[in-house]
């Protein structure tokens, strides 16, 4: 794989991955490499492996690694918690995130920033710092102050629930967002929002993989690289165009490619 | 008073009110008979009338079967294998603190509870009792200012007889229940309030309950009587040393509002709750009766349950006077083979009588946590309301959670609400809070406050936040 700042090591290295959920193998042989200030899109059928290579990236305990490793940073991150993932910076916008009631959104964003900020050894911030911190990044997403009192993603519509997504990326400040599928489930109008969100929160020192179905995304956010995932592999990886031509051909060939296999 | 720094510091240990104060004490002879209960009383010195009351308690007691209505399972009670009486030996009369064992004030020190002049808590004033009798009540002068009376039980015996005559078991009478009669026949100390007409207590009052001996039962007796237009927020807590002998505690506790009165009483018990194999822990069998006698007059419960082994408690209301208020908010958590069986009743008589209860059960490990409750609405309470929120919490796959409201209405006029639920914390919602970065306890106990949110709000505030961290601790090692 080429990449646009050769003299940078890279952020994130997933190299030949294997792994299973309950003995059930999943993924085949992974290897994937992000350098900074690169957008990758990971595109392909539903069950094909894309949001599990994104949670185990993000350290699910469902899942075991069987073979190969990931590594963040320069460090095999395998050893990790989840929690230590993102602390370092690994974040995950989660395809469809969880509710939780009874925690409010507010104490949940400022304990996790806060977190974040630790690692970095940035001082944590009050409720009052953070309040202005959040509502500075709630402009990002055109978000509501209204959603900071309620509790995480409970009641929250589809699109709201992204938007919080891209608002924790926003305050976490992370080194590599991967986005599962952050696009479903949004109108036009909120997928505008979100990619606005994302493009501002990125820059040359972040690495982003989208995960997604519809080439509608990379209209918004020009990708550097697209990479077909079939059956536990990536099969194919091409520049933006190749996102134009799944677009034009449907995944049937991908099946065809795994067949000959 | 469970205070600030009770549960600060103590993420690491899972219970660190187990040790024993080494104590010479005195301590009459195990068993229980008509003896026991007159050397009791003479030991307190205490008038006729009260032995009387003992004596008729102990005789209904002994007509009466311990009660098996409960989700509890548990061996049998040897009555007569329990010390009935138990005090620390000290100086006859104790004029002030400077004559207090130091190894008691170590205790209560240790506890977390100061008591000397010097190192006491400054918003709040507390009563320590250990093991059968009080050691002493804090800012009693400051109380006595505004005409407060907050003293222990036996000193109330003798300074304010007429009062203990007029309202001792006129909530929970004698024979009640099995546990509240036993208790009527042999309590030895606890908190007595008093708030004069007009008052609002000028700071929060509170008791300290401290078992130490292992072989002798508690047998506390508390009484609060809030007078017309007057308030007082109330706060207990309680632990014990870690036995593997089980030690039971069978207190009661009885509220008076008059007219307009208010009365916030709020319990943290975190007594030893057995290790993890169920060996030892307390048996925790409470009667908690308010009575709202006045009109509006309110009496608000609120409750977090986390010690003993054993836990048989109802904090209840009777609403007599027209728009009188009761509220119960309680939070129980079990773990390991903790056993709860736990709620209020709610008796409304009195017109546009109003209730609120709010119960939280969480159950972790092989726990058992029920829900017991009664909402009754007499033939006079019309235009009366009540509504119940009942929630659980289940973490883990082994623990259990039963929930048994009971409504009785004889009156077509009033209205009674029950929304009940129960959830789980699930795996995915864990990751979502670590994958932002949260650690894995504080990601369950963020979860189990919110959980709880509503009844923590209902805490004095620096109350909220030590049952916050309680929970935490009590549920360290319980997930995953």
């Amino acid at each position: 794989m080429q990449s646009k700042t050769k003299e940078l090591d890279p952020i994130l290295e997933v190299n030949n991955l294997f792994a299973s959920i309950e003995n059930l193998p999943i993924l085949k042989g992974v290897t994937i490499s992000v350098n900074p200030g690169e957008i990758h899109a990971i595109m392909g059928r539903n069950g094909c492996g894309k949001s599990t290579l994104s949670k185990i990236i993000a350290g699910h305990p469902s899942y075991k690694i069987t073979k190969g490793e990931i590594k963040f940073t320069g460090n095999n991150i395998q050893s990790l918690e989840p929690e230590e993932r993102a602390q370092s910076g690994i974040f995950l916008g989660f395809q469809y995130p969880i509710e939780i009631p009874g925690v409010s959104n507010l104490e949940f964003l400022r304990v996790a920033t806060n977190a974040r900020r630790k690692f970095l050894n940035k001082e944590e911030l009050d409720t009052f710092d953070f309040e202005d911190l959040v509502k500075e990044k709630l402009d990002l997403v055109k978000m509501d102050s209204a959603f900071l009192s309620r509790s995480i993603n409970q009641g929250f519509s589809g699109g709201e629930k992204k938007r919080n997504e891209i608002l924790q990326m926003a305050l976490l400040e992370p080194k590599i967002a991967i986005l599962d599928e952050t696009d479903s489930g949004l109108d036009i109008d909120a997928l505008r929002i979100v990619a606005s969100g994302i493009k501002k929160i990125s820059n040359e020192q972040t690495g982003i993989i989208l995960i997604t179905h519809y080439q509608r995304l990379l209209d918004e956010i020009q990708p550097d690289y697209v990479h077909v995932m079939a059956d536990g592999q990536i099969i194919k990886t091409g520049e933006s165009d190749l996102a134009l031509e799944l677009e034009k051909n449907g995944y049937e060939w991908t099946d065809n490619f795994i067949k000959e296999q | 008073m469970v205070s600030e720094n009770l549960v600060k510091d103590v993420v690491s240990e899972p219970y660190k009110y187990g040790f024993v104060t080494d104590i010479e004490t005195e301590k009459i002879s195990k068993g229980l008979n008509e003896d026991t209960i007159r050397l009791i009383s003479e030991k307190k010195e205490e008038p006729e009338y009260l032995l009387n009351f003992r004596l008729n308690a102990f005789r209904k007691w002994q007509k009466m079967k311990e009660p098996n209505w409960a989700d509890l399972g548990y061996k049998k009670i040897d009555y007569q294998d329990i010390i009935y009486y138990s005090a620390p030996k000290q100086k006859e009369k104790i004029s002030s603190l400077d004559e207090v064992d130091p190894k008691l004030l170590e205790t209560f020190d240790k506890l977390g509870i100061p008591l000397t002049e010097q190192k006491k808590l400054t918003n709040v004033a507390v009563d320590a009792v250990f093991d059968s009798v009080s050691i002493a009540t804090t800012f009693r002068k400051e109380l006595a200012e505004h005409g407060v009376i907050f003293c222990s039980i036996s000193e109330a015996v003798k300074d304010y007889s007429h009062l203990i005559e007029k309202y001792l078991g006129s909530v929970v009478p004698v024979n009640d229940n099995y546990f509240a009669a036993l208790n009527s026949a042999v309590f030895s100390d606890g908190s007595f309030v008093y708030i004069p007409k007009g008052v609002k207590c000028p700071m929060d009052l509170s008791s300290y309950f401290r078992i130490n001996s292992g072989d002798s039962g508690q047998f506390e007796r508390t009484l609060i009587i809030a007078e017309e237009y007057s308030s007082v927020s109330y706060l207990e807590g309680c632990t014990a040393p870690m036995f593997d002998t089980n030690t039971l505690h069978a207190a009661v506790v009885e509220l008076i509002a008059l007219d307009d009165a208010s009365i916030k009483y709020s319990t943290v018990q975190n007594w030893y709750a057995g290790n993890e194999d169920g060996v030892g822990g307390i048996f925790n069998f409470v009667t908690k009766r308010g009575k709202c006698l006045g009109k509006r007059s309110k009496i608000s419960w609120s409750q977090v349950e986390t010690g003993s082994a054993i836990t048989w408690k109802y904090p209840s209301c009777l609403l007599l006077g027209e728009e009188s208020v009761g509220e119960f908010y309680s939070v129980a958590l079990t773990n390991n083979l903790q056993q709860a069986d736990t709620g209020t009743k709610m008796i409304h008589i009195g017109p546009r009588t109003k209730s609120t209860i709010v119960s939280k059960g969480i159950s972790a490990g092989n726990s058992v946590n029920s829900y017991r409750g009664l909402v009754k609405m007499g033939s006079k309470a019309s235009g009366s309301r009540n509504y119940s929120q009942c929630d659980s919490m289940l973490i883990g796959d082994r623990a259990a959670a039963n929930t048994f409201p009971y409504i009785q209405s004889q009156q077509p006029n009033s209205e009674i609400e029950h929304e009940a639920s129960t959830c789980r914390i699930s795996e995915d919602q864990l990751f979502y809070l670590q994958s932002r970065g949260i650690e894995f306890e504080e990601a369950v106990s963020m979860m189990v406050s919110g959980f709880c949110r509503d009844v923590f709000n209902q805490l004095p505030m620096e109350f909220a936040a030590e049952a916050d961290k309680l929970l935490a601790l009590k549920l360290e090692g319980s997930v995953g």
